[in-house]
């Protein structure tokens, strides 16, 4: 083995002839029966990669097409890890407007990602379309390899019903704006429904769960309390603890802030800042750029329902490249 | 002294900076005025029905028990009951079908409130108790295949027929409440439900249901109420409620005052009852709707004698 600057986490890295040019290798699982493999700039991810004879000048091996196939990883600008969610042309209408134009969107497992963009650019609507609580009208919406909204068979789409897309919903987690606590029901009560009517999980260990999540977003001593009891930032936090509640995959946050007094949004950012760093996947859309700053993996700017640029925080906010990005982050941060 | 002086704690006396300075309270001639007049009116009233023979409570005493009345309001209650129950389970379908996406099913439902709304009651129920003219007989089976036929006056009596009328009555309003509930409901109840992956007939009994009642009890204790008293124009079909009941009396006995009082105070009365149960089944719903629920007239009585 040659020039190899960066080889960690190698499990198990066998009958390897030769492997030149590798500037950094990580995570490989499994590697075996590599006769040559030269000239890999980049390559991370990798759960396993068997009876690959011929791998040379490697160098186009950051497309992530070419990655997929060989496993379920992808990479987005030096981030992978499992796909969870994949939008592919996705396009939305409302009457004459046009929301969506062509989004496309991936989202890698234990990532945080970050949606800005001026309002009526379609990032809510985006974010809606993800647990199909918005039909778009082309495009697919894929989590955890699952379609949503719809069954594959051969080149036909079947509509799923309702309950087969409560049921999809439920492995999703739903952050809204407004909080949308159930008013009658105390902050526990809010967070136990869904486990208990939607998973059919027991009540004494959903309540003792729901109790510990309540904690977690430190409300410990407002379970009993209804959500008109509760300040905005307070409700917020339960609502975060509702969909935390559903031990879903992925959680979907919509402007969680913006109904916030600025006062209230810190408490709110903590909490998510928390649960970016335990490694939920998350896709924020939020106008709080310097939660952004902080603990996206991936930022998006949107403008009139197309993905104008993405990238790692800090291209894409100190070092933007298009003028509509720059425009609009001038706005915001001034 | 300043203008904006803070907030005194209630027992720290009044708001000056200087202990020579009283607070004297405006004084309310009027309102005293007022209050005495509207008390003169009342006893006048009171004295009124105490001493004017014609009120005659020696016999409205001796009928308000009566077995034959007795017998009437159990009837009442009756219809009222089983009009109410039957009216909601009807208006139940009917909020749910104009509220539906179907145009047929909310077409036919607009088109039921509409007929069953603009005929008068009395005239509903003249039309039911005169089926038999126009149906000799009624048949249930399959459509267009056999089934069971009935004579018309055998299956519905008089009071049936007034049941049967009160129903289909009180169910075109009821459908409209119950809407008017559902449509109160916040579309981001819904939202949050659905994307919870509530199960639909939860998502409808445990989230928007209860929120619905608020808007829904207060004018569904009106139908109610409404109904109760409505079942007094049964009597033009002979049924013996209370009204008709009554009415039996004082043709008999000529002492017309006295009988409608009667049936008035019975009125009153489970009026009365309907609307503690209102105010109680209200405060149920209010949970969390208010942060803190305003204490009952029983609490409140209760605060001032222990004082």
């Amino acid at each position: 083995m040659t020039n190899v600057d960066k080889l960690s986490k190698a499990d198990e890295l066998t009958g390897v002839d030769e492997l030149t040019g590798v500037d950094r290798l990580t995570g490989v699982d499994r590697l075996t029966g590599v006769d040559q493999l030269t000239g890999v700039d980049q390559l991370t991810g990798v759960d396993r990669l068997t009876g690959v004879d011929e791998l040379t000048g490697a160098d186009g091996l950051t497309d992530v097409d070419a990655l997929t196939s060989v496993d379920d990883s992808a990479r987005v600008d030096g981030l992978s890890g499992p796909v969870v969610v994949e939008v592919t042309g996705v396009h939305k209408s409302f009457g004459a407007l046009h929301v969506l134009r062509g989004v496309d969107l991936t989202a890698l497992a234990g990532t945080v990602t970050v949606i800005l963009g001026p309002s009526g650019s379609g990032k809510s609507t985006l974010l809606r379309s993800i647990n199909h609580l918005e039909k778009v009208d082309r495009g697919l919406v894929r989590v955890g390899g699952e379609l949503i909204g719809y069954r594959q068979s051969g080149s036909k789409l079947h509509e799923l019903s309702e309950r087969q897309i409560l049921k999809q919903r439920a492995g999703i987690g739903f952050v809204f704006q407004n909080f949308n606590l159930f008013p009658h029901l105390t902050a526990l009560e809010n967070v136990a429904e869904a486990p208990i009517s939607a998973q059919g999980k027991p009540k004494s260990l959903v309540y003792e769960r729901s109790r510990e999540l309540l904690d977690r977003v430190g409300l410990s001593d407002k379970s009993d309390a209804y959500p008109r009891q509760l300040s905005g930032g307070q409700q917020q936090r339960v609502a975060i603890a509702r969909a935390l509640a559903l031990e879903p995959q992925l959680i979907l946050f919509d402007e969680p802030t913006s109904a916030l007094d600025p006062e209230l949004v810190g408490e709110v950012l903590d909490v998510l800042r928390d649960l970016a760093r335990a490694g939920t996947t998350m896709i924020v859309v939020t106008h709080e750029i310097g939660f952004a700053r902080e603990a996206a993996d991936n930022v998006i700017f949107m403008d009139e329902g197309q993905i104008v640029e993405q990238g790692p925080p800090a291209q894409v906010l100190d070092n933007p490249r298009h003028d509509r990005t720059r425009a609009f982050l001038s706005k915001v941060l001034s | 002294m300043s203008v904006l002086t803070p907030i005194q704690p209630k027992n720290a006396g009044p708001p000056a900076d200087d202990d020579t300075l009283t607070v004297v309270p405006a004084r309310h001639p009027w309102r005293w005025a007022g209050t005495a007049l509207v008390l003169v009116l009342l006893a006048q009233f009171a004295h009124g029905l105490a001493t004017n023979p014609g009120w005659d409570w020696g016999t409205f005493a001796g009928y308000f028990l009566e077995k034959s009345v007795m017998e009437a309001l159990l009837v009442t209650l009756q219809l009222t009951v089983a009009g109410a129950i039957l009216g909601f389970l009807g208006g139940i379908p009917l909020a749910a079908m104009r509220l539906s996406k179907n145009p047929v099913l909310a077409t036919v439902s607009w088109g039921y409130i509409w007929v069953f709304r603009s005929v008068p009651l009395l005239v509903q129920l003249l039309f039911w108790a005169n089926l038999g003219y126009l149906y000799d007989r009624l048949q249930i089976g399959i459509p267009f295949g056999p089934g069971w036929s009935f004579a018309t006056a055998d299956l519905i009596s008089p009071f049936g027929a007034a049941l049967l009328g009160l129903a289909l009555h009180e169910a075109a309003f009821a459908g409209e409440i119950i809407r008017a509930g559902l449509l109160s409901v916040d579309q981001g109840q819904h939202e949050a439900a659905a994307a919870l992956g509530l199960p639909k007939h939860r998502q409808f009994f445990k989230i928007v249901v209860p929120q619905a009642m608020r808007a829904i009890l207060p004018n569904a204790a009106n139908l109610l109420v409404n109904l109760l008293k409505s079942t007094s124009i049964v009597y033009v079909l002979a049924i013996g409620e209370l009204f008709y009941q009554v009415q039996v009396i004082y043709g008999r006995n000529g002492r017309v005052v006295p009988l409608l009082m009667v049936a008035t105070v019975w009125y009153v009365i489970l009026t009365a009852t309907l609307s503690i149960l209102q105010y109680y089944t209200e405060r149920y719903f209010a949970r969390g709707a208010v942060r803190t629920l305003p204490p009952t007239p029983f609490q409140r009585l209760k605060a001032v004698l222990s004082r």
